[in-house]
């Protein structure tokens, strides 16, 4: 019953979405979070994700209710949160996209190629995997608030790192993350930018992701979004679930840590 | 007696790992550098090469310190570096086409991975700067320049500094985020001269 008046929501945002390409403005995006009132496309994508979670999948045929996501066995309330973090069975620091195709490759048999060469839908195929789990993970932290200690050396040298890449200029354009995302109240053409040494921002920022994409018609998750900046940024192409994606969702997290999350959000 | 003590020393080793007390026992870890990171996360495609990229400039390198400090020695030093390079026009033709400047300054095309090896490249102007009034679609990392030549007036010292800007703006200002276009040839000489009649034809529409 609840999944079909989602499905119906879905097609309103599917048409709505061809409208909006168009207008781009944030007055719209208010507008459409008023018009869904609290339910959020993501929703769907949320229970397929817990669906994904429970079922037997994988040349092993296993659930993923054996997946440590860092608070033991099956915990998945309150994982968002804390990481990326160092796991000692893997021993290193891995992200949520990292974790789950760590646990999709040993628990369910799956091929560590086979799920990173698909990780974000393309329009008018089949919705990814991985994005609905992401979205099911995530929403089992909505309304917690993020907690990156950095108790492990391990976890204080990828911070480190990701900060570093943080400041990396290179390329044709000699841009950085820091180009666009240092400076209060900037913009680029119409799109505000977060700035990540503003622990408010950063909080808001992190907070409302993954997130529905009005534009795409799905949702995406934080390595997408990192993807898509590093493209703008004329860097080379980001390998799917690499340790320097971890790395930087690292330092982000935790310029964001304290700070209330809430996600999936709604985006542009 | 002898191997109790082991016993005792392995335990304490590995708690003290797990409470991750600052000792000799990081360097167990693999420490792997920001350099090791890049080649295992990013790869080419499309446009975008990765050993190039890779190969970061001492300008590049010196703006990715943390906090690089631009009253340094070091800053003005690659501050002339960055000047020598720039080639000024012998015939002091700078001024081209504005109506073709303005769309180089539209487009945000080329360089990118997604794109095609021969993508026309944009200047992308507008992501940073208010340039003609009726564009409401500006960013603000960058100054307006909305009325650029009115304001400034067309003397040649304008229209050189302007050139210095947009060749290479490393050569006034140590780590600025505009792009060095014609220092790393992300626009040819004659699209920097349509950009500059945009900014500097006293019949372009930012002047009027
Ligand atoms: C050339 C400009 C540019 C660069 C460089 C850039 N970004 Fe972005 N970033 C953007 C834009 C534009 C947005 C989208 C804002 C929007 O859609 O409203 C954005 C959005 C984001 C967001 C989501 C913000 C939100 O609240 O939804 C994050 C996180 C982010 N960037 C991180 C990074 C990181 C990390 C890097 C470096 C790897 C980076 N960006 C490099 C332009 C850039
Ligand atoms: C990624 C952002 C960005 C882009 C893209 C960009 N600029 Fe800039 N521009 C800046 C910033 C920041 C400054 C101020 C710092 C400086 O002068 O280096 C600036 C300064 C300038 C100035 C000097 C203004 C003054 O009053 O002294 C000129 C002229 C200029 N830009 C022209 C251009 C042109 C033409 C283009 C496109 C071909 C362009 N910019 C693209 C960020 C950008």
């Amino acid at each position: 019953m609840l999944k079909w008046s989602v499905l119906i929501l879905i097609f309103g945002a599917f048409s709505f979405s061809q409208v909006f390409a168009d207008e781009d403005t944030t007055a719209g995006i208010q507008e459409y979070r008023d018009l869904l009132d609290d339910v959020n496309p993501a929703e769907l994508w949320v229970f397929s994700g817990e669906e994904l979670w429970y079922r037997k999948a994988g040349p092993k045929n296993a659930s993923l209710e054996t997946c440590d996501l860092g608070k033991g066995p099956g915990v998945t309330v309150g994982a968002y949160v804390e990481l990326p973090r160092f796991f000692f069975d893997a021993q290193k620091v891995m992200d949520l996209e990292q974790r789950l195709i760590y646990c999709r490759t040993l628990i369910q048999g799956f091929s560590r190629a086979d799920i990173i060469s698909y990780p974000f839908t393309k329009r008018g195929q089949e919705t990814s995997e991985i994005e609905m789990l992401v979205a099911y993970i995530a929403s089992e932290s909505r309304g917690l608030h993020m907690n990156i200690p950095l108790m492990r050396i391990e976890e204080k040298r990828v911070y480190e790192l990701g900060k570093q890449f943080f400041h990396f200029r290179a390329g044709s354009h000699d841009f950085g993350c820091i180009t666009c995302h240092s400076g209060d109240n900037q913009r680029i053409r119409l799109q505000e930018l977060p700035n990540f040494r503003n622990k408010d921002e950063a909080s808001k920022s992190y907070g409302s992701w993954p997130a529905y994409r009005v534009s795409a018609g799905e949702v995406r998750t934080m390595q997408h979004r990192l993807y898509d900046c590093l493209r703008q940024q004329r860097f080379p192409e980001p390998i799917y679930g690499s340790d320097l994606m971890t790395a930087l969702i690292m330092f982000l997290a935790k310029s964001a840590d304290g700070g209330l999350y809430e996600a999936p959000g709604i985006k542009r | 007696m002898f191997k109790g003590n082991l016993f005792i020393l392995t335990v304490l080793v590995g708690l003290s790992s797990w409470f991750n007390s600052p000792t000799v026992l990081a360097a167990e870890f693999n420490s792997p550098k920001l350099n090791d990171l890049l080649h295992g996360g990013l790869q080419s495609k499309g446009p975008v090469n990765f050993t190039k990229f890779f190969d970061q400039d001492s300008t590049q390198k010196f703006c990715s310190e943390l906090k690089p400090v631009v009253s340094s020695d070091e800053a003005k030093r690659l501050m002339s570096e960055n000047l020598k390079g720039i080639k000024f026009l012998e015939d002091g033709a700078y001024i081209g086409d504005w109506a073709r400047g303005e769309l180089i300054a539209q487009s945000g095309k080329g360089l990118r991975f997604n794109d095609s090896e021969n993508t026309k490249n944009g200047g992308n102007c507008y992501a940073c700067h208010q340039i003609q009034k009726e564009e409401l679609a500006h960013g603000t990392l960058g100054p307006s320049l909305y009325r650029y030549g009115e304001i400034r007036g067309y003397s040649d010292e304008v229209i050189r500094y302007t050139w210095t800007k947009i060749f290479n703006p490393q050569a006034l200002l140590i780590c600025s985020n505009m792009p060095r276009y014609g220092h790393n040839k992300i626009l040819s000489i004659s699209e920097m001269r349509d950009v500059m009649a945009l900014l500097l034809d006293p019949e372009s529409p930012v002047n009027q």
